[in-house]
């Protein structure tokens, strides 16, 4: 369904941001990109969309891909139910407005991510968490068959990160959505990810199956930071947690 | 529904404005008079009016009221289109250089080929010149695109001032200059019905245009990039929408002067009242531009024994009203 073959890209200073890029998703994985800032994530997310023309390599793209932005700028007025309909904007000509039907489907992927109730709200007025969903919410509205997030839970607190992705794999898993999101929480790749890329610094990558890549080593390496995967059992599951080593103690007696 | 409700109310409101400001003026006709003058056209009404009042009414102040809400119409919606294109509630007509492009065009055509069609073709070859200019010394990406595109708003606008000042300079003083004072100076007071035909088929095609474009205004108001994702190419479209823009300011600025702060007001208000969405904000720009126009109008007619310029009734309303949006915009930027 999408496929990147070998691709590389470098803007200005002729140094290569990624190189040698290879993945392909299917239909219900989910693939989480990790990486420092700096590293290209939003780049290669850019490419996947093809909004920005890598400089080698090739980007097989057959369906439409449903791209979550961040959800930081807020500068038009729009009503969260406006905000969703705009996804719609791919089926309507150049003097055409949406219909009945449109605003329907609008409404649908609304409650299908819990917010029928702010729907005429105004965008610009809502949470950070309640703007995250209401993006995705546009992106299912264009009936994508795949989904690209830009750190969809970096700008939420603990519980709306949760809420998201567990919306995420609900998608993926009821829809058949292929998902591709990036984060800066190893915990969020583990948690739902199949698949894992670790983008390094020098255009270097890693790519596998997410228990196999994100290894403390791997993580140190990439981050510069040492840290420790420790599992943490919970009633009956087991939940794998990342903890860098900062060599942070909080000050005052106890730390001696 | 609210915004149905509203859109009668305004439309009810401008219809009334047109009759009250066709009644209005020094030459005092009842308004049961205008109206019954206008009757007359369609149903037979025993005459109860003088022959001057038929006249007053019919040859010199209907063109030039309904000419006022058809400029009203074309600024307001041309404000709203550019305000969403450009992201930004500071953008009017004026303020992104196109009235005064339009203002020079028009100027170097009678400089040229002395008065006639020329002025329109002049004017929107300003227009669409200084748009093009704002555009390329614009640059989105830059680190404040807001700051950025109204400065490059006021150095076209000088520019052009200052080419228009170079060609009153070199005018031939015995047949061009008196020409072109006139028609920079411009006002509703020139209005026929054969100008009012010109205007409204300009801004007519416009209108369409702008109109059928509404749910596109829409999905470009949120950026190239997002514009993108969201399977529309940005390019032509905006092409277009700038197209009709130019079409119905240079329109405006031919018949009527260069006339400020409606365009870049009225869409401001409307937002207030029906919201961001164009399908929505565009009707509600268009019939309250005409409205404002149209009282703005009367008011510089029938104040004073002299006319006052309309554009100066249009600056002691708009630029306070600027000055309280601008600071609501600083506002909400901060937090």
């Amino acid at each position: 369904m999408i496929r990147l073959d070998d691709i590389g890209h470098w803007f200005r200073s002729e140094r290569w941001l990624f190189r040698h890029l290879s993945m392909a998703v299917v239909p219900s994985e989910i693939t989480a990109i990790l990486g420092p800032n700096g590293t290209g994530k939003t780049t290669l997310l850019r490419a996947l969309c093809g909004t920005l023309a890598v400089k080698e390599g090739s980007v097989h793209a057959s369906e439409h891909i449903g791209y979550v932005p961040q959800a930081l700028n807020a500068d038009q007025a729009y009503s969260a139910v406006e905000m969703v309909l705009l996804g719609r904007s791919r089926f309507l000509g150049r003097f055409h407005a949406p219909g009945r039907r449109d605003t329907d489907r609008a409404h649908e992927c609304l409650a299908e991510v819990g917010l029928s109730a702010i729907a005429e709200q105004r965008y610009d007025r809502l949470s950070g968490g309640q703007r995250q969903l209401v993006l995705l919410a546009r992106a299912l509205a264009s009936d994508c068959r795949v989904l690209v997030l830009d750190e969809p839970a970096s700008a939420l607190d603990l519980a709306n990160q949760g809420v998201v992705l567990r919306l995420i794999q609900r998608l993926a898993r009821s829809r058949g959505l292929s998902v591709i999101f990036t984060t800066h929480h190893p915990d969020h790749a583990l948690g739902i990810a199949s698949n894992t890329l670790l983008m390094l610094r020098d255009a270097q990558h890693l790519y596998g199956p997410a228990g196999s890549v994100l290894t403390d080593d791997n993580l140190a390496r990439m981050y510069g930071v040492p840290v420790r995967r420790v599992d943490v059992r919970s009633g009956g599951e087991t939940v794998s947690a990342i903890v860098p080593l900062h060599g942070l103690s909080p000050a005052g007696p106890a730390a001696n | 529904m609210r915004w149905a409700a509203l859109m009668w109310f305004l439309a009810a409101v401008l219809l009334l404005s047109v009759l009250c400001a066709t009644a209005s003026g020094r030459y005092q006709v009842p308004f049961a008079k205008v109206f019954a003058i206008l009757a007359a056209h369609l149903v037979d009404v025993t005459s109860t009016w003088s022959p001057t009042d038929k006249i007053v009414v019919e040859t010199v102040r209907l063109p030039r009221v309904l000419m006022a809400a058809v400029a009203g119409v074309g600024l307001a919606l041309c404000g709203a289109v550019l305000q969403g294109l450009f992201r930004n509630p500071l953008v009017g007509p004026q303020t992104i250089g196109a009235s005064s492009g339009a203002a020079l065009g028009g100027v170097v055509a009678i400089l040229f080929f002395g008065f006639g069609v020329y002025v329109y073709v002049g004017a929107f070859a300003g227009a669409a010149l200084a748009l093009l200019a704002v555009l390329a010394i614009h640059r989105s990406d830059s680190i404040s695109p807001v700051l950025t595109l109204v400065l490059a708003g006021v150095v076209v606008s000088a520019f052009c001032a200052a080419l228009v000042g170079l060609a009153t300079y070199v005018a031939d003083p015995e047949t061009k200059l008196s020409d072109i004072v006139f028609w920079l100076l411009g006002s509703f007071g020139s209005a026929t019905w054969q100008n009012l035909a010109l205007i409204s088929i300009c801004t007519g095609v416009a209108a369409a245009v702008l109109f059928g474009m509404r749910w596109r205004i829409n999905v470009l108001s949120l950026g190239d990039e997002e514009a993108r994702t969201l399977g529309v190419h940005p390019a032509r479209d905006r092409l277009i929408l700038l197209a009709a823009t130019c079409l119905a300011i240079s329109a405006q600025v031919a018949v009527s002067g260069a006339i400020g702060w409606v365009g870049l007001i009225i869409p401001n208000l409307a937002r207030m009242l029906v919201g961001a969405d164009h399908r929505r904000l565009l009707p509600a720009s268009a019939l309250m531009g005409a409205i404002f126009l149209v009282i703005a109008d009367t008011l510089a007619r029938a104040l004073t024994a002299a006319e006052i310029p309309v554009g100066i009734v249009t600056a002691i309303v708009g630029t306070p009203v600027f000055a309280i949006l601008l600071r609501r915009n600083a506002k909400s930027r901060a937090t």
